[in-house]
């Protein structure tokens, strides 16, 4: 059995994870906050959950220190109650100010999921691959005695022996018999290995500004989360575009600034390419975001978007999420246009306006409110 | 499961080696009972206290995460728990290297000592062990019944108010506190069937038939005013008192679970505070006898580098704060150095010839005496009070510091020896937490309570204290006032559940 310390433990965790649900706002808006570590762990700062006590304040305290210097000298760094170095005494301590508290991605995940009340996604009908797992969840008769169940092998033993009249209440002796011995056995399942890939588009001519960008991070980092979660295996593929459109590593997406103007229709159709090339849609989840600030260079080239949509994207697509990042800048006009289109309640179109950090969490509402 | 075991073979008889020294030496302690355990134990200890079993409260969880993650980062290492019982039990980490376990031994029997001799430590419970462990089942118990979610929020209110003791408590005997009653109850003129729980039964004993006879009396008469508040607490208060706990325990109108989950959690802030006020002087003369019994007996030549590096890093100097270990066992060390010269007294303060003082030695030899002496009678204050000199800051090279609102950081304020010594005597005064009073139990005639922050010149922590204050609310069920001084204007903050009001 586990020390009890572990129920504490988990009963920290629970609390902790219910102030970052509560928080969740917070963290989102200031977007660089929750640190990823290595691939499916996060480390999320926050405020220690201290008990709290009448205390002095720090910084009219002050204190005594050692060492060499001479009046007027900064002292390195904070006081820090803590810094005790080698040994430790019993029940003494502060704690201290801030925690780093680390979360799965599932976790995380499931934060979120709560929070904007997010429906699991309902992969498409077509499975790709089937894989099957054995989990230890069924009890059997037979077995090899590694795997013996000692709590049900006496509880059916016991049953023989009430139901046989050979239990005697005032010397309770159960001796199981080769007939009462259950074992752990294993149920094999299949599930369907669903495979999913994000096609992430962005407008990177000069009107769309760091904030904006900032905007699309924050955003994309929690679609991703979300996405992780859902899916076992998930492909990213990131695409900028001003004039013209390529594909680029992650780190070069959040980074780039171009200029000049733009033509929504040259990512749409790279888009298009990545798709015809690697993402049968009979096999793959397909989930391309677009976001920008809805300036297009001109009216013929919305058109020719909106043709690439209707006949090759959204078809091949779980969903089509466009994103307009509210900008100085933008005119905004794509939405209206997308809107004039195809309408607020479309089957697989979904379309949002961030108009500021604040809005980022209504707008991961929108697209994934859906569950497809 | 075991998750500690005794030691044997090689380290067995290495503490019987130990042991020995520690007795030579003259040192005088309880039967000390080492167990190793793995890293993970030591860091459930650690988070509970020192203590196998504590009750269930999410706190130790959060103690343990960070020590864990501390450990697995590398950051910091435990390599001894040691815990004021009798027997006295010590845990050693099995991942210890050998000079390790040899310092901590020795580490240990000077702790030892300490716990059995030094004053404060005199009315301690020895049996803590057992006491913690029921309060655990207690707890657990409280909490099938009345819920997880009650208990530990009730438990979490409580130990807001945990720091906020009475040092003079730690010498009650039960004939004192008897005295101390009958005339707090002469004065306050309470009822008389207060009379029946003066005398020394346990305080949990008491909070519980106190509840118990509360309870038949609301049910004897139904009609009686709901107000549930003592009539007693209702009276003005013979004298402010500092033992909060142990007041609400007696007055708040509590359930019967609610005093009795007090009183544990009040004994075990008692019973951890001796530690707490003696810090230095503890670590200090732990240091003191691992030190002497390693370099004079116990170190094989070939360990003496290994053990140098460890040491060191126990000593090491902070910028930010007093290492207790370091000021502790240099001050033990010069203390023994002046009284094995005769550097003390009238005639040596008052020479005036530098030449002479540099030289002086009387040959008196009085100094194990001296130390032994202090450590049996002293606490952190008046240790540093009656033996901090000024020769000692300056080879110590101690400075106070202080924020600097311009630079926006904190820098050296002065290497003054006066400064200095009165920087860490207030910095020790009780026990580094602010002086709080409960002044009026029936404040403004409404049954709302008055707690006064007796100011030394630090305000308090504004943020810190409003949460306090709505703990303190949710015990008392009355409005809660706290008179203090804020940037030095005298202030008194109103909590009446709902929001906080600013009384100038």
């Amino acid at each position: 059995m586990d020390h009890p310390i572990k129920r504490d433990h988990a009963r920290f965790r629970k609390i902790i994870k219910g102030k970052i649900r509560d928080n969740l706002r917070r963290y989102v808006s200031q977007g660089q906050q929750i640190i990823p570590k290595g691939t499916d762990k996060f480390t999320v700062p926050m405020p220690s959950i201290d008990i709290p006590r009448f205390k002095f304040g720090d910084k009219s305290q002050g204190g005594t220190g050692q060492g060499d210097g001479q009046a007027g000298d900064p002292v390195q760094g904070q006081p820090d109650p803590n810094g005790k170095p080698g040994q430790g005494e019993a029940g003494e301590g502060e704690g201290s100010k801030e925690l780093d508290v680390e979360l799965s991605l599932e976790e995380l995940a499931r934060i979120l999921g709560d929070e904007l009340e997010l429906p699991n996604i309902e992969p498409k009908g077509k499975k790709s691959l089937k894989s099957t797992v054995d989990k230890y969840t069924n009890i059997g008769s037979s077995g090899p005695d590694s795997l013996r169940h000692l709590r049900r092998t006496y509880k059916q033993a016991l049953k023989r022996q009430i139901s046989s009249d050979s239990y005697d209440p005032e010397n309770p002796t159960v001796v199981p018999i080769r007939r009462d011995f259950k074992y752990k056995s294993w149920q094999t399942k299949v599930q369907n290995e669903n495979a999913a890939v994000v096609i992430y588009m962005m407008d990177v001519s000069g009107s769309m500004g760091d904030e904006q960008k900032e905007i699309v991070r924050t955003e994309s980092f929690w679609i991703n989360l979300w996405l992780k979660s859902q899916y076992k295996d998930i492909q990213i593929r990131y695409i900028i575009h001003d004039a013209t459109a390529k594909e680029v590593d992650e780190q070069t997406f959040f980074r780039t600034r171009e200029s000049g103007g733009t033509l929504i229709s040259s990512a749409f159709t790279l888009c298009k390419q990545i798709i015809d090339a690697d993402y049968p849609p009979t096999e793959w989840n397909i989930y391309p975001f677009h976001f920008s600030d809805g300036d297009n260079w001109s009216a013929d080239d919305t058109k020719l978007c909106l043709d690439l949509l209707d006949n090759h994207i959204i078809p091949a697509s779980n969903q089509f999420c466009y994103g307009q990042v509210e900008s100085r800048y933008g005119s905004g006009q794509f939405l209206k246009d997308l809107m004039a289109r195809y309408g607020q309640g479309h089957e697989k179109l979904i379309l949002s306006k961030i108009k500021n950090k604040e809005g980022i969490l209504d707008s991961i509402k929108e697209f994934l409110g859906k569950g497809k | 499961m075991n998750r500690t075991r005794p030691i044997s073979g090689d380290l067995l008889t290495l503490k019987n080696e130990i042991e020995g020294y520690a007795i030579e030496y003259g040192l005088d302690f309880f039967p000390q009972i080492f167990e190793v355990c793995d890293y993970d134990t030591v860091n459930i200890l650690a988070a509970q206290g020192g203590f196998p079993s504590r009750y269930p409260h999410w706190r130790f969880g959060m103690d343990y995460d960070q020590l864990s993650k501390g450990y697995a980062y590398g950051l910091q290492k435990i390599y001894e728990m040691v815990i004021n019982t009798d027997p006295c039990y010590a845990y050693l980490l099995q991942a210890n290297n050998w000079v390790d376990q040899k310092i901590v031994m020795a580490h240990v029997y000077g702790h030892n000592d300490f716990f059995k001799n030094n004053a404060w430590f005199s009315g301690t419970n020895r049996k803590m062990m057992d006491v913690m462990a029921n309060h655990g089942t207690k707890i657990r118990r409280y909490m099938e019944r009345y819920g997880q979610d009650n208990v530990e929020v009730f438990i979490d209110r409580v130990l807001s108010l945990e720091n906020l003791l009475d040092v003079n408590v730690l010498f009650d005997t039960p004939e004192l506190q008897r005295k101390k009653r009958s005339v707090d109850i002469k004065e306050m003129g309470a009822g008389e069937d207060d009379n029946f729980l003066v005398d020394d039964r346990s305080q949990a004993l008491k909070a519980f038939m106190r509840s118990k006879s509360r309870n038949e009396k609301k049910d004897a008469d139904p009609k009686a005013k709901t107000d549930e508040h003592e009539e007693s607490a209702q009276k003005p208060l013979a004298k402010p008192t500092r033992d909060i706990l142990g007041f609400l325990m007696e007055y708040a109108p509590c359930e019967e679970w609610q005093s009795d989950v007090i009183s544990c959690l009040r004994e075990e802030a008692y019973y951890f505070l001796p530690q707490r006020l003696t810090k230095i002087m503890n670590e200090g003369w732990a240091s003191y006898w691992h030190s002497t019994i390693m370099t004079q007996r116990a170190l094989d030549a070939s360990e003496i580098i290994e053990f140098a590096d460890k040491h060191a890093g126990v000593m090491v100097m902070g910028r930010q704060n007093i290492n207790p270990y370091k000021v502790g066992i240099e001050l033990f060390r010069d203390i023994e150095y002046r009284w094995n010269t005769g550097r003390f007294g009238k005639d040596y303060n008052d020479c005036t010839n530098m030449k002479d003082k540099a030289a002086w030695d009387t040959k008196l030899g009085k100094g194990k005496e001296k130390i032994f002496e202090i450590r049996k009678s002293h606490n952190d204050i008046s240790f540093i009070d009656e033996f901090l000199t000024p020769d000692f800051c300056d080879r110590q090279q101690l400075f106070t510091y202080k924020f600097n609102p311009r630079s926006g950081r904190m820098e050296i304020d002065t290497r003054d020896f006066e400064a200095i010594k009165q920087k860490m005597l207030s910095q020790l005064t009780n026990f580094g937490q602010p002086v709080i009073e409960v002044e009026d139990a029936n404040f403004k005639n409404r049954s709302e309570l008055l707690l006064r922050h007796v100011h030394y010149g630090v305000d308090l922590d504004m943020q810190y204290a409003h949460q306090t204050l709505k703990n303190l609310y949710g015990i008392w069920r009355r409005p809660v006032n706290l008179a203090t001084a804020y940037e030095e204007k005298e202030v008194i903050f109103h909590f009446d559940g709902k929001e906080m009001k600013v009384n100038h």
